[in-house]
């Protein structure tokens, strides 16, 4: 069996907008650096390093890039807060700890096309004056490590990398670094501590902006996977022209990953703002399963709250201009619509669910998740993230009491705002979310006769196996 | 906490799946490989080292004994105990010998309703394997004959191709449980 998914020659759907995604599952496409450059390859590097370090971080700030990893940020303001006048080494992270459930768009840039990867770091490397970077990549992915570094060596091999880059006076160096399985490190700061060699318990800001004092206490910039890939396309095409794709504050293109109960579950990259949730979901996704409807969506990765898809939203759509009522279906695909209806785009990571499914065990599982990914550092969330799962345990259980649902919301508002790191947030917005959407369905799970969660064949699996090792399954 | 599970958290015990790996030896090969390792970080930051250190040993014997977890220090010059926190903290980093195969399967939403229970379920009737004594504190299950393991992973980043697992290093997809017999059969 394939250890690397590449599905030779599958077409991107029409609407799509392929700009990060152009070479993958592209027939005839291979991770190498040959064909790499037969492509144009290492051209955008080449005209960075024509220009100033400044100019560079210039055409970003234009672009109006924002962050792909989860949060949003302004990637060329991220940039700028390294302090002026600083006289430390300056180190880049590439964010590949993929880890948030939902999201999978990371895992094919690192095994199908890794220089566009190394491109885009080079030029941000140049950028920020990084003479040393490093990729952390999740350890789930062990082929993609492999892959990385030997796109490293031939980046290395070929003058992309090491010293004096393609002639120029700038040298930097790359290494990939592999995490063990810690979702936290998804974390800046936790990822920072990881790679310091410690236990990743992430850092309170302020002090401690890893832009001034990052890795080793010198500044440092994080930046995830995909942002990376779009500083190589923003120098190609220049900081204004990129910003024509999408929308305003919501420019370039963005990959969605959609998961769960769709006919064609996958990756599809879009113009940020241009497509609409019912475009996503029944056009390009095919639509609910045979017989089914869609029931809820959580549009951005676990930790976003849920939508419901009978609701209707009040909102500035497009974005600045007077309040209006829309439909689940009519809300765009951008940061600050899905931000104005209450989730979040997050990672883009969107996991749908049809009629079938029940609430109090789709909650379950995301708590399990959040209750074992916990580094521990906080008592509100360390406490707070496996009280939330024991009781959802109950739910799925048929044994809890009305009271457990108001024990479950005072206990995910006295996590949220109230860490170090927004891990609170990223646990206990789900169990808010899902409370103020579905209370009523929460609190018939409640009652005695239990009879609808077995109603899939996963969820028997799933109680089966709750029962099995003995979990907190009605124990208090 | 009781005392049992953090003496079972930070010792290594024996397992079926003992047997399939060698016993941790520092030979040439491997202080080579970890000193090139160290290399990768600026010299003062020797301690960086400590995770790809710990995945060579891993790697190599299949867990991380505590002659291991000394050796990892003294490349390092850090405390046994600065590596032996780590280890405890990872959840990608074992004390006790998986099988030969270990399997890890996805248990995240999008797997859980693509039916990676039921995948988990036929795996363990396939390979023999009892999951009942495992919890968040000791994840890993070995078969009678030492050459499967199963753990529950949290999302494996392939949600759009669920179910997902890992045996080993190799990493399988849209693998409902009707096919979980062909994926044992594959590593046979």
């Amino acid at each position: 069996m394939p250890k690397v998914t590449y599905i030779e020659g599958k077409e991107p759907d029409e609407r799509e907008h392929r700009l990060i995604f152009r070479n993958i599952d592209r027939k005839g496409w291979n991770p190498s650096l040959k064909k790499y450059l037969s492509d144009g390859g290492y051209k955008a590097l080449e005209k960075s390093l024509q220009m100033e370090p400044g100019e560079v971080t210039q055409e970003v700030k234009q672009s109006g890039l924002r962050g792909r990893g989860g949060a949003g940020f302004p990637t060329g303001v991220k940039w700028g807060f390294i302090p002026p006048g600083n006289k430390k080494p300056v180190y880049l992270i590439c964010n590949c700890d993929e880890s948030e459930p939902g999201t999978f768009k990371d895992r094919y840039i690192v095994h199908q096309d890794p220089h566009q990867l190394i491109e885009g770091m080079v030029i941000s490397c140049f950028a920020v004056g990084a003479k040393l970077a490093y990729i952390y990549i999740r350890e789930e992915f062990p082929e993609a490590a492999r892959i990385v570094e030997n796109a490293i060596k031939e980046a290395r091999k070929a003058g992309f990398l090491g010293e004096k880059i393609c002639g120029s006076d700038f040298s930097c160096e790359f290494y990939v670094h592999r995490g063990a399985g810690a979702y936290i490190c998804g974390e800046e700061t936790g990822l920072i501590e990881s790679l310091e060699g410690k236990r990743p318990y992430p850092r309170i800001k302020p002090p401690y902006f890893p832009a001034a004092m990052g890795l080793y206490m010198c500044p440092t910039i994080v930046n995830n996977v995909e942002t990376l890939c779009h500083v190589k396309h923003i120098i190609e095409m220049g900081g204004d022209s990129y910003a024509e794709i999408g929308t305003p504050r919501n420019t370039g293109t963005r990959i969605l990953c959609v998961s769960g109960d769709v006919q064609k579950p996958g990756y599809y990259e879009i113009e940020v703002g241009k497509m609409t949730m019912g475009e996503l979901l029944n056009d390009v996704c095919g639509g609910p399963l045979e017989g089914r409807t869609f029931k809820a969506v959580i549009p951005g990765g676990s930790s976003a709250k849920i939508l419901r898809c009978s609701d209707t939203y009040n909102v500035s759509c497009p974005p600045g201009t007077d309040k209006r009522e829309i439909t689940f279906d009519e809300i765009p695909l951008d940061f600050d619509t899905m931000a104005a209806c209450g989730s979040m785009a997050g990672s883009g990571g969107v996991i749908v669910m049809d009629d079938s499914r029940r609430m109090s065990w789709v909650l379950n599982n995301i708590n399990e998740f959040y209750a074992h990914e916990s580094c521990g550092q906080c008592t509100p969330c360390r406490e707070g993230s496996t009280w939330m799962k024991k009781i959802t345990d109950r739910l799925v259980a048929g044994k809890a009491s009305p009271a457990d649902l108001d024990t479950l919301e005072s206990v995910a508002y006295q996590i949220d705002g109230k860490t170090i790191c927004a891990f609170g947030e990223a646990c206990s917005w789900p169990v808010e979310g899902m409370i103020d959407k579905f209370r009523d369905e929460l609190l018939t799970d409640t009652a005695e006769d239990h009879a609808a969660v077995t109603r899939n064949p996963e969820q028997k699996a799933q109680r089966r196996y709750l029962k099995g090792v003995g979990a907190q399954v009605g124990s208090s | 906490m009781p005392q049992t599970i953090l003496t079972d958290q930070v010792t290594s015990h024996e397992t079926t799946g003992t047997k399939h790996h060698p016993p941790f030896e520092a030979d040439r090969a491997i202080e080579k490989e970890a000193n090139a390792r160290i290399d990768q970080y600026p010299a003062e930051q020797k301690r960086s080292a400590v995770l790809p250190l710990l995945h060579i040993v891993q790697s190599k014997f299949g867990y991380i004994s505590s002659d291991a977890i000394e050796w990892v220090a003294a490349k390092l010059d850090v405390e046994p105990i600065k590596v032996e926190e780590v280890v405890t903290f990872y959840p990608g980093l074992r004390q006790h010998a998986p099988g030969k195969y270990h399997i890890r399967v996805c248990r995240t939403l999008s797997c859980a309703m693509g039916g990676s229970y039921e995948l988990m379920d036929k795996i363990c009737e396939l390979a023999g394997i009892n999951r009942s004594q495992t919890s968040h504190h000791n994840p890993v299950a070995v078969s009678p004959c030492g050459t499967w393991s199963v753990e529950f992973a949290e999302c494996l980043a392939s949600c759009g191709s669920a179910p997902v697992c890992l045996v080993n290093d190799d990493f399988h997809e849209d693998l409902p449980a009707e096919k979980a017999s062909e994926l044992l059969e594959s590593y046979k």
